[in-house]
C-alpha cells in the first residue's frame, strides 16, 4: 500500500502545475475559454510540448504513461486552472487508437486534433442508445446521425463517432471538413460542436468497438473526476481564505460557527471524492473498472454540486459576479456532471449489479 | 499509487482469518450477529482467547505486551474480526487506559495494572462525562481533595459504559478550583469496590442497560492512584482524544451493515418482488455503498499517513464524522427494508410464534436506536468540526 506519487507523476505533476499556474492566471483563462476558439491555440501547442498527451497514452502506443494515475495526474492539474484546452478529447481517442492497434503519432504530438463524438441527444450517456449509423460505401463508409456537445469538436480536424455498425459498434474516423461541424462555447467555458453526419465519408477505426468505448468512457470519468477534484481543493481553499477575510458584525465571518462546520462538510465531500478517484484510478482498464468509475461519477456529482453551490452561498454576492474567480470554478464543477454520464445516470449503473 | 496490500500483510490477514475461524466460539459470533446484548461471560470468554494468542492489547507496544502491529495490520486485524463477527474489544482497559499508564503512568503503576487488564483480572470503566459536562468536558465539577495520603472525591460521572460490570473506574476529577478549567484537573484511578461509590443503570432509548450514573460520596482512595502529575489530568484526556484510532471510521462495522441491509432486501417482498428490486430502494443502498466504498480508501489513505508519519492527523476527525453518517445510514435502511417486521420489542414476538423477519434481525429497530450513539459519543461529531475548523482550516 502506498499513497505517495511516483517520482516521475509528482514531477509530471509540478510542470504542469507550474506552466498552468503561469500561463493560465484565471483572468487569461476566463478571456479565452468564452471567446471564440474557446481555447488558446498557443498554449495548447506548449501544453503538447510539454509531453500532456505522451503522459496519458501508453507505451505501446508511442506513449509515456496511459495509466488511471497518469490521467489523474494530468487532469488534477488541469482542474486546478479550469484549463479549457481540449485535452479529454485527445485522451480519449488516445485510447481507441490504442484498442485498435492503431498508430497514434499526429495525435501525440498535436500535429493533428481530435475530438471524440460519442453523445446524441437521445442517448447523452447510453453506448446502446446510439444511433448515428455506418454503411458501407466504396472503399469506406458513410455515416449518418448527430453527435452532440461533442468536447473539443469546434477545434477538432479529425472527430471519431462511435456509430452503429455490424449489429454493434464501430468507432469511425471523420474529417471535420467533410462534416456539417458546428462549434460554439460552452456555459463553463470551452467549447464543443454539434457535428451533423449526413452520408458523411469517413474510415473505420474499430469494428467491434463496445469494450474500447466503454474503456475510453471509464478513462473520460477518471480524467473528469480528477479535474473536479483539482477544481474543488482550489475552491475550498479560496472559500476558507474568503472567511479568512471577509468582516461582517465587526468580526471575520470565518468565526460564525454555521460557515465553519459547513466549510468542514465541504471538506470532508473532497476527501471522499478523492478517495473515490484514487479507487476508479486503480481499477482502469481492470475487469471491475465500469463499475468504479461509476461509483466515482456518482460521488463527484454530488461533491462538486456541494462545493460550487456551498462556495457561492459562503461567500455571498462576490460570487456571483462574473468578475470573481469562484463562480467559474463552480459553473465547471456543476457542469461537468453533463458529461459521460451524470449523478444519477451512474447511481443506476451501480445499482444493475443487485438484482440478481 | 499502490492500493494492494503488501504480500507480508496478506499472510497476516490469512493467518487472521484462519485464527478466527478456529477459535471464535459460535455462540459468542451468534450472539453478535443477532445484534442483542453480549454477556459479560462472553466479552471475557473472547479476550481471553486473544490474550492466549497475544493478540488482545493490539495498540500496545511489544514491550508491554502488544502484539507491535503495523497501523495496516491493525486494520486487517479489525476487519477481519468484523467480516467473521467477533465482539468488539471492551476498549476502556485496553485501549483507552493502557496507552495512558504507558505513556503517562509510573512504572509501578504500569506493573501493578497492565498486566491485569490484559489477564482481565481488572474491568475498566470511564469516568469522564457529567450531568453538566459532556461536549464541554472541561467543565467538569467532580472534584478529588487532599486528605493527608488520600484524595476525597465527591461528585457524578454519568453516560458509563458498561460500569455495572467494572472494577475500577479512571476519573477526570477537578483538583483546583483557582485556575483556568483545563488547568486544575487530574486522573485518577479508583476502585469500584471503595465505600461511597453508587452504580445506578441508565435504561437506554432501546431498553438496554449499556451505561449508568456513577456517584461519588467522600470516596476515599490512596494518592498513589494519581496518573501523571496533579492537574495535568487535560493533557491525558486530550491524549485520549486524539491518540491512535485506526478503527474509528468504522468501516469494517459499516460493511457488516451493507451485506446485512442487501441481504433484507433480497428477502423482503414489496409490490410481488425483492425488495432489492425496487429501483428507489436500490438507489438509496446504492448511493450507501458508494459512500462507502470511499470511505474505505479515505480510511487507508489516513491509515497510510500515521505509518508515515507516527501519528494520526486530525483528518481522523473526518473519518469520524463520515464514518458514523454512513454506519447510520445504512443501519436506517436495514430498518426501512424491514418494514413491520422491524416494528416488535425484541423478544415480544420470537420465531414460531406470529411475525416474525429474516433471521437475525429480532434486534434491528433496537441497534437502530442504540446506534444514534455513534455521533455523539468520543467528541460529539459537531465537536469532531470544531476540531477541524480549528487544526485544519485555521478558522
Amino acid at each position: 500500500m502506498d499513497f505517495n506519487l511516483t517520482e516521475d507523476r509528482q514531477m509530471l505533476a509540478d510542470t504542469l502545475g507550474r506552466f498552468l499556474g503561469e500561463k493560465y492566471p484565471v483572468e487569461h483563462r476566463i478571456k479565452v475559454a468564452y471567446d471564440a476558439p474557446f481555447q488558446d491555440p498557443a498554449l495548447w501547442d506548449q501544453l503538447v510540448e510539454l509531453g500532456a498527451l505522451y503522459a496519458l497514452a501508453p507505451e505501446d502506443a508511442g506513449g509515456m504513461g496511459g495509466s488511471g494515475f497518469d490521467i489523474s495526474v494530468v487532469f488534477e492539474a488541469l482542474g486546478k486552472s479550469l484549463c479549457p484546452e481540449p485535452v479529454l478529447g485527445a485522451m480519449m481517442a488516445s485510447r481507441i487508437f490504442a484498442a485498435a492497434g492503431a498508430d497514434q503519432e499526429t495525435l501525440l504530438t498535436g500535429a493533428t486534433k481530435y475530438a471524440v463524438g460519442i453523445t446524441e441527444i437521445d442517448a447523452p450517456y447510453e453506448l446502446d442508445q446510439i444511433s448515428t449509423v455506418a454503411t458501407a460505401k466504396g472503399d469506406g463508409f458513410a455515416l449518418s446521425g448527430r453527435k452532440s456537445t461533442v468536447y473539443g469538436g469546434q477545434v477538432a480536424d479529425v472527430v471519431l463517432v462511435a456509430a452503429k455498425h455490424g449489429g454493434g459498434l464501430g468507432v469511425f474516423a471523420v474529417n471535420a471538413r467533410d462534416a456539417d461541424v458546428t462549434g460554439y462555447g460552452m456555459m463553463d467555458g470551452g467549447g464543443a460542436a454539434e457535428v451533423l453526419l449526413d452520408d458523411t465519408p469517413a474510415t473505420l477505426v474499430l469494428a467491434d468497438a463496445s469494450a474500447a468505448l466503454e474503456d475510453a468512457v471509464n478513462a473520460g470519468i477518471v480524467a473528469l473526476c480528477a479535474e473536479a477534484v483539482g477544481a474543488m481543493d482550489v475552491t475550498h481553499a479560496t472559500t476558507v481564505d474568503y472567511l479568512k477575510q471577509r468582516k461582517q458584525f465587526g468580526i471575520p465571518i470565518g468565526k460564525f460557527q454555521v460557515l465553519q462546520h459547513r466549510a468542514v462538510d465541504m471538506l470532508t465531500e473532497i476527501e471522499q471524492a478523492r478517495s473515490i478517484t484514487i479507487k476508479a484510478a486503480a481499477e482502469l482498464g481492470g475487469a471491475d473498472a465500469s463499475r468504479y468509475a461509476s461509483m466515482a461519477k456518482n460521488m463527484i456529482g454530488r461533491a462538486a454540486r456541494l462545493v460550487g453551490e456551498e462556495s457561492i452561498q459562503m461567500h455571498g454576492g462576490i460570487a456571483m459576479t462574473w468578475e470573481y474567480a469562484v463562480s467559474h470554478y463552480a459553473k465547471r464543477l456543476i457542469m461537468l456532471d453533463a458529461q459521460l454520464g451524470d449523478t444519477d445516470y451512474h447511481l443506476s449503473q451501480v445499482m444493475k449489479g443487485y438484482a440478481t | 499509487m499502490d492500493l494492494s496490500y503488501s504480500k507480508e500483510d496478506l499472510a497476516f490477514r490469512d493467518e487472521v482469518r484462519a485464527f478466527l475461524a478456529e477459535h471464535l466460539p459460535e455462540e459468542v459470533s451468534s450472539a453478535v450477529r443477532s445484534g442483542g446484548e453480549l454477556t459479560k461471560a462472553m466479552m471475557e470468554e473472547w479476550h481471553a482467547i486473544l490474550n492466549t494468542r497475544g493478540w488482545l492489547a493490539t495498540i500496545w507496544p511489544k514491550e508491554f505486551g502488544g502484539p507491535g502491529w503495523s497501523p495496516v495490520q491493525k486494520h486487517i486485524f479489525e476487519e477481519e474480526c468484523c467480516r467473521a463477527y467477533a465482539p468488539r474489544i471492551v476498549p476502556f482497559g485496553l485501549n483507552m487506559l493502557g496507552p495512558v499508564l504507558i505513556k503517562f503512568g509510573s512504572k509501578k503503576q504500569q506493573d501493578h495494572y497492565l498486566p491485569r487488564i490484559l489477564d482481565g483480572t481488572d474491568w475498566w470503566c470511564q469516568g469522564y462525562s457529567e450531568p453538566g459536562a459532556g461536549s464541554d468536558l472541561a467543565s467538569l465539577k467532580t472534584k478529588a481533595e487532599r486528605d493527608g495520603e488520600e484524595w476525597v472525591i465527591n461528585g457524578q460521572k454519568t453516560w458509563t459504559t458498561l460500569g455495572q460490570h467494572a472494577d475500577w473506574i479512571f476519573c477526570l476529577c477537578r483538583t483546583d478550583h483557582d485556575v483556568k478549567q483545563q488547568a486544575g484537573i487530574s486522573f485518577i484511578l479508583v476502585d469500584m469496590a471503595t465505600p461511597g461509590i453508587e452504580v445506578r443503570p441508565i435504561k437506554l432509548i432501546e431498553g438496554g442497560h449499556e451505561v449508568n450514573e456513577v456517584f461519588f460520596t467522600d470516596v476515599r482512595v490512596p494518592i498513589g492512584n494519581l496518573v501523571g502529575e496533579e492537574n495535568k489530568g487535560w493533557t491525558i484526556a486530550k491524549f485520549l482524544l486524539t491518540h491512535e484510532r485506526t478503527g474509528i471510521a468504522g468501516v469494517g462495522f459499516s460493511m457488516q451493515a451493507l451485506e446485512e441491509v442487501k441481504s433484507i432486501a433480497r428477502s423482503t417482498m414489496r409490490g410481488a418482488r425483492p425488495l432489492i428490486e425496487d429501483p428507489l430502494f436500490a438507489a438509496r443502498i446504492a448511493q450507501a455503498e458508494i459512500d462507502l466504498e470511499a470511505m474505505k480508501i479515505t480510511n487507508l489513505r489516513m491509515l497510510f499517513k500515521a505509518q508515515e508519519q507516527g501519528a494520526p492527523g486530525p483528518e481522523t476527525s473526518l473519518l469520524k464524522i463520515k464514518g458514523t453518517v454512513i454506519n447510520q445510514e445504512l443501519k436506517d435502511l436495514a430498518r426501512r427494508a424491514l418494514g413491520p417486521a422491524a416494528t416488535p420489542f425484541p423478544g415480544h414476538v420470537s420465531e414460531g410464534n406470529l411475525m416474525f423477519g429474516p433471521a437475525d434481525t429480532e434486534h434491528n429497530a433496537a441497534r437502530y436506536f442504540n446506534n444514534r450513539k455513534t455521533s455523539i459519543f468520543g467528541g460529539s461529531n459537531e465537536i469532531q468540526r470544531n476540531i477541524v475548523t480549528k487544526t485544519m482550516l485555521e478558522l
